[in-house]
């Protein structure tokens, strides 16, 4: 029996024989598996992008909203026919009672118009308190965030956003000066540093006053929603029951809140994402089977191209099983060097959409790029059964005949 | 002492459309070990046929062939490529060689299918090229080599496995006659060496050289005669 050193080199040496065919064959498993890894990258930056996006939000958090509504870390609706009671800031501060959370910081959202001297524009004007710069992990690019106190303490100061500071102040210093809120003045005492991405907020665009003057300009004593953050992941769920059992017992047993955990959302996004990515995965690895059955045709011309020497092969002594390892292994290493080829390939390709698209970490996952070789050796080699056994098989006299 | 081949009743059909020829038609022959044996015959006679059962490229539809004693019909086609490897050497009219590989490697694909190391590999062709004068051409391609050449590197490797019987379908149908004068030579001297030699051909000429000629009508021997008595028979 020959050795499998020989084998392979044999097998490589009829590959390197039939450079076109070689070429062909490499191609089309190259492209399969290229395929596979830069659509499991686009899918897998996708989820990415989602999941650092919720992530930038801060951990472990639960947002309560004012409405009861039937949900699962979906967008909340508050049922028809029922007035939710207000979600005050007296609520807010209720929820520190429990020990699985640590801080919260109750807000309170309103357009307005912005201006200092005779510039103005139109900002979004967020009221919070102290603990929302560490909670949504934001940091000051300059002065101090928004003084600790007594939460219905209407201080007139306000941090103000990159994008705001500007488009209002130019090249004078900011900090120190009287902005106008509506109708009420406010002393900018800090400036955000101009943050990621974060859900659905920009960073620059903002103004953010006490939670209290918010609700005086707005003249609404109803929160937009209180963000909590539990001491740690496993606190969360018994955070949630905390949450709405305090808030029960303040509004007379009425369950009229819904609490959001950042994780339910988070879980679904990365569910939708990883069937998103599978399905891509699936979809390119059809082009493998393909590949595979174009191996096949190329390798049923290659027996039939090389006859004689299969036949010459086994006037010389070559049992049927070796003929058949011969072109097993030739397929094989033809569709692992494809496989190889098209991870590189591939890699290249994922690396050019990060540099095109910087925010999308268009990275295939392990998996990914594992099982599209998996199934580029797996088909090469499988689909050549056929033909490998057709040259095994082959009569030795009608091969050597020369016709 | 037994006989290097025995065939007894050998018959080889061949089904051609609804009508079945018979290539062998009861076939009965004995090769000693060390015998230089021609088969002639008209084109489509069986001599080729008996030349592959003979070699144990084809199988036989009936009859009993023994080689070395030993029924070699009831084995396997892993088994009989196996003898095929280590007791039979083939010489073929288009020599086929393997177009890819150089002299010394077409040389070693017997040792490399008998899972003989590199290095002895190596060793033995290049020493089997250098007897048959091609030691220059060890690293040429078979399109690098002039027929008689090439027919010597498919001689070499017929060889190298030392096998107890070449079998070679005209081997000289596709060489000048000069060459052909000169692989017959290395054959007969491969013969007076021991090897049994069975030559295939429709050439009187080469014919006429071997010790003993079998002559084949379809199918049959019509006539299976010594050149000269005294050397018809060894051992």
């Amino acid at each position: 029996m020959a050795r499998p050193g020989d084998v392979a080199a044999f097998a490589l040496g009829a590959l390197r024989g039939y450079r076109l065919r070689t070429l062909l064959m490499l191609v089309a498993m190259g492209i399969g598996v290229a395929a596979v890894v830069v659509l499991t990258a686009l899918g897998e930056g996708a989820r990415r992008y989602v999941a650092d996006s919720f992530a930038s939000l801060g951990t472990h958090l639960l947002i309560v909203l004012p409405g009861r509504a039937e949900t699962r870390g979906g967008v909340p609706t508050t049922l028809m026919g029922e007035t939710p009671r207000d979600l005050t800031l007296d609520d807010a501060r209720a929820l520190l009672r429990s020990r699985h959370i640590r801080r919260i910081a109750p807000i309170s959202v309103g357009g307005s118009v912005v201006s200092w001297r005779a510039r103005q524009r139109d900002s979004l004007v967020l009221g919070t308190s102290a603990d929302f710069l560490a909670i949504r992990r934001w940091s000051m690019r300059r002065g101090r965030f928004l003084p600790r106190g007594e939460l219905d303490a209407a201080e007139p100061v306000c941090v103000i956003g990159e994008t705001v500071r500007r488009e209002l102040f130019g090249v004078t210093p900011a900090l120190g000066r009287w902005l106008r809120i509506g109708e009420y003045r406010f002393r900018v005492i800090g400036i955000l540093s101009p943050t990621g991405r974060s859900i659905g907020v920009d960073t620059g665009e903002l103004v953010i006053i006490p939670v209290a003057s918010a609700q005086a300009i707005f003249n609404n004593p109803s929160l937009f929603r209180i963000i909590v953050e539990a001491r740690s992941r496993e606190d969360i769920p018994r955070a949630k029951a905390d949450i709405i059992r305090i808030i029960r017992e303040r509004h007379q047993g009425e369950e009229d809140v819904t609490v959001v955990t950042q994780d339910a959302v988070l879980a679904t996004f990365d569910r939708i994402f990883r069937a998103l990515t599978l399905a891509v995965g699936g979809i390119a690895a059809i082009s493998l089977g393909v590949a595979g059955i174009l191996i096949m045709n190329v390798m049923l011309v290659a027996v039939t191209q090389r006859r004689p020497e299969i036949g010459l092969l086994k006037a010389l002594g070559a049992a049927p099983r070796t003929i058949l390892l011969l072109f097993l292994t030739e397929a094989a290493l033809l569709s692992s060097a494809g496989a190889g080829l098209g991870l590189v390939v591939g890699q290249a390709g994922s690396w050019a959409v990060r540099l095109g698209f910087p925010v999308l970490p268009a990275h295939a996952p392990w998996w990914a790029s594992l099982a599209g070789v998996l199934v580029a050796v797996g088909t090469g080699t499988l689909f050549s059964l056929l033909p490998a056994r057709r040259a095994a098989r082959l009569d030795p006299v009608a091969a050597l005949a020369r016709r | 002492m037994t006989a290097l081949v025995r065939l007894q009743g050998i018959r080889r059909d061949f089904r051609v459309g609804d009508q079945v020829v018979h290539a062998l038609d009861g076939i009965d022959l004995t090769v000693e070990a060390g015998e230089y044996l021609a088969v002639t015959g008209p084109s489509g006679s069986g001599k080729s046929t008996l030349l592959n059962v003979i070699g144990l490229l084809d199988r036989p539809t009936a009859g009993r062939y023994e080689l070395r004693g030993e029924d070699v019909t009831l084995l396997s086609d892993e088994q009989q490529a196996a003898v095929r490897n280590r007791t039979i050497g083939f010489v073929f009219q288009f020599f086929h060689l393997v177009p890819r590989l150089t002299a010394q490697e077409n040389v070693e694909l017997p040792m490399l299918l008998a899972g003989i190391a590199p290095e002895e590999r190596a060793e033995r062709a290049a020493s089997v090229l250098d007897r048959l004068g091609l030691a220059d051409r060890r690293h040429h391609r078979p399109d690098q080599l002039s027929g008689g050449q090439r027919q010597r590197v498919a001689i070499a490797r017929a060889t190298v496995m030392q096998p107890a019987l070449i079998l070679a379908d005209e081997p000289t149908g596709n060489l000048d006659t000069h060459s052909g004068a000169e692989v017959i030579g290395i054959l007969e001297q491969l013969n007076d060496e021991g090897i049994t030699l069975i030559v295939v051909t429709h050439d009187t000429g080469i014919a006429g050289r071997a010790r003993r000629r079998v002559h084949i009508v379809d199918g049959a021997i019509q006539s299976d005669q010594a050149r000269d008595p005294a050397h018809g028979e060894t051992g």
